[in-house]
């Protein structure tokens, strides 16, 4: 559509014609809300945190030189051997918790966001295919569906990694196959929806192709309820990570997620140590919370049936 | 208005057909679900719902015509209208366009037949991608289908929309900033976009305002005259129908009951249903005659009535109409009915 958007001249608009697009409409119904701009705020620190860890976390809690085991389990505050303060303390490894909860959170985001885009790429797919095609391709996507909703997410992620092993990429692959089936739904949900509308109708009179019609005229209009899972799906990933981290099935014990962190305190917690999975716990709760209010704004932006 | 309407209708006499239906039938099945399925296995007799919405329909338009098709809601008129644009399958019959049968037409010339006939929506909220701007929508398919020239679009856009009375200085904004008439003349301008001959109007002027739709019944006219084009005008009122079309068909309940020059069914209706359709379009000159009006409830299309379709409700209505489907015969040159009365006179 190069042609189309370039070369118009300037004066051919009247000045008075601002143009109001779908896209403006959309941020200025979301600003509407002081809670959710304060989750976007808070989420946009998240993840600036997460990705400028290397350089502004005081200490690489991965690499196990710098760790002073005589450093481990100090409190808050505590300056250590090396004469570096432990502002929010040391696990029992000497790691400083800041650090670590920095690192981790890059772990938990990385996995979260990958896992929910991969199981939105399969999951939107499978779902656009069921509607379009219907029939019995629909039937026996929409039965996977509810074989896996039907399954405990928890138990089914588990019973992979069992299988696959533990690591990030096996995190991921079990996230994706616990996760696809929620956007599987939302998109086919959509899309029979739309494609009953009669500018589908008219694409097909003007002899497009089938793929454009899908990916330019359909796809576009199912995305509203798609980005609102998405969000949502993010959040349930990391907290996901972190209980089979938790559990000691996700990632590695040398390079710790927030999940990981926290299962790493959680036995000194009785003898007084808060702090070792106290602050992980706090990180992880802040992430999770931001995205869903972030996510519950944009479900009542994006949901046509709220509106007038 | 009718005067504009006076010109075209010799030369639309006796020349070819551009589109033709031969025994076009659709049937729309609701697959069973799992449940139905299974107490099928188990041997319960269950039924699939199936809705005859086009039954066995001959329609023949020729070239510089208009036809108006009008029939009460559900009884097929946008079912059979999407298979004469080609964007749906018959179940059984041909569409025969200009002498090739379309479903048997492949690849570029399946896609010129396409493109040389479009369609006219009714909704004009729903019938433009909100997510495109106007000359997104105008202009994709034919730049697409190498239409015009490159570099040349941007003109080709604005002709497309002066043509359709809108103002190209506001291709730049999204379908949700216009009216509906606004909206209903970006959707003629796409379809004339790809140089189509031949446009089926789905009730195209029903959801606009009185005033709005003469100005969109106006465009129409205009465009036939600049244009040589033909007209599939769907529609279930049949005062606007009047108005425009050289000849009519009347549907009911997915079979044509009637089909006869304009002013030969306004003065001569034949068929019990016509006739009963009549009595219901408000007239400024007061007729003399006076129908009873199309008593009753339109019968389900998934278990239409026996025989002739409309005996439940056709004060003639005999033991013959219960049992047997009366054919369209004859009953005047060009003018032809379903209905077994004629058969007795
Ligand atoms: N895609 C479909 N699937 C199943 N049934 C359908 C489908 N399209 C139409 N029908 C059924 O076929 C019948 C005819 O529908 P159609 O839309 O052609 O009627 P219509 O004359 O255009 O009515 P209206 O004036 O309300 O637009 C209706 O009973 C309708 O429910
Ligand atoms: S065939 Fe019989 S029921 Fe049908 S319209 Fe004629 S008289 Fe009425
Ligand atoms: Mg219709």
């Amino acid at each position: 559509m190069s042609t189309t958007t370039a070369g118009a001249p300037p004066a051919a608009v009247p000045p008075a014609a601002r143009v109001e697009t779908p896209f403006r409409r959309f941020v200025s119904e979301f600003a509407a809300s002081r809670l959710a701009l304060f989750g976007l705020v808070l989420f946009c620190i998240i993840v600036l945190v997460a990705v400028l860890a290397p350089w502004i976390a005081p200490q690489n809690p991965y690499d196990l030189a710098q760790l002073d085991i005589m450093d481990g389990r100090l409190e808050p505050g505590s300056v250590g051997g090396s004469g570096i303060t432990y502002w929010l303390g040391t696990d029992d490894q000497g790691r400083d918790m800041l650090s670590g909860i920095m690192y981790g959170l890059r772990i938990s985001l990385t996995v979260g966001a990958g896992s929910a885009i991969l199981a939105c790429l399969v999951g939107a797919s499978l779902g656009m295919l069921a509607a379009y095609a219907g029939g019995r391709t629909d039937s026996l996507i929409m039965r996977l569906v509810d074989l896996q909703l039907s399954f405990p997410a928890i138990l089914a992620a588990l019973m992979i990694l069992a299988f696959l092993g533990k690591g990030i990429l096996n995190v991921v692959i079990a996230l994706v196959v616990v996760e696809w089936a929620y956007y599987a739904r939302t998109v086919r949900g959509s899309a029979l929806v739309e494609r009953r509308r009669e500018y589908i109708e008219a694409a097909q009179c003007l002899a497009l192709p089938t793929h454009r019609i899908i990916f330019r005229h359909l796809l576009p209009n199912c995305l509203p309820p798609l980005i609102v899972v998405g969000t949502m799906q993010v959040a349930r990933a990391i907290a996901l990570e972190a209980t089979l981290s938790f559990l000691g099935l996700g990632v590695p014990i040398t390079e710790p997620s927030l999940g990981l962190l926290i299962a790493n305190g959680y036995e000194y917690m009785l003898s007084g140590k808060y702090w070792i999975s106290f602050y992980p716990g706090i990180a992880l709760l802040v992430t999770i919370v931001s995205i869903n209010l972030v996510g519950d704004q944009l479900r009542d932006v994006l949901n046509p049936r709220l509106k007038k | 208005m009718s005067a504009v309407l006076e010109a075209p209708r010799a030369a639309a006499q006796g020349s070819v057909p551009i589109i033709e239906l031969r025994g076009v039938s659709k049937r729309f099945s609701n697959p069973l679900d799992f449940a139905g399925r299974l107490v099928k296995r188990l041997g319960v007799k269950v039924r699939e719902d199936v809705v005859h919405a086009v039954d066995g329909v001959d329609l023949s338009v020729r070239k510089g015509e208009v036809v108006g098709l009008v029939g009460e809601s559900g009884c097929g008129k946008s079912t059979l209208g999407r298979m004469v644009a080609g964007i749906m399958p018959p179940s059984d019959g041909q569409v025969v366009w200009r002498g090739q049968d379309l479903t048997k037409l492949s690849g570029a010339d399946a896609k010129r037949a396409k493109l040389r006939t479009q369609m006219i929506f009714q909704d004009p909220y729903a019938s433009l991608n909100p997510r495109l701007k106007v000359a997104e929508i105008v202009g994709e398919a034919p730049q697409y289908h190498g239409l015009v020239p490159r570099g040349g679009l941007e003109a080709y856009v604005d002709d497309q929309l002066r043509r359709a009375g809108l103002d190209p200085s506001l291709k730049r904004r999204y379908p949700h900033q216009f009216s509906g008439g606004q909206r209903q003349r970006i959707g003629i301008a796409r379809a004339l976009a790809v140089q189509p001959d031949f446009l089926v109007c789905d009730e195209a002027v029903a959801a606009l305002d009185v005033s709005i739709q003469a100005q969109i019944l106006n465009l129409f006219m205009k465009l036939r005259r600049e244009l040589d084009l033909t007209y599939l005008f769907i529609s279930h009122d049949l005062g606007v129908v009047e108005h425009l079309s050289d000849r009519v068909v009347i549907m009911y309940l997915g079979r044509v009951v009637e089909e006869a020059p304009s002013e030969e069914v306004f003065a001569r209706p034949n068929h019990p249903y016509t006739r009963a359709l009549l009595a219901e379009v408000p007239r400024i000159e007061a007729r003399k005659r006076v129908f009873a009006g199309v008593q009753g409830e339109i019968p389900s299309p998934l278990n239409p009535p026996s025989g002739c379709h409309f005996h439940p409700r056709c004060p003639f209505a005999f033991d013959r109409c219960r049992a047997e489907r009366p054919a369209l015969k004859q009953v005047a040159p060009g003018h032809r009915s379903a209905c077994h009365l004629n058969d007795a006179a």
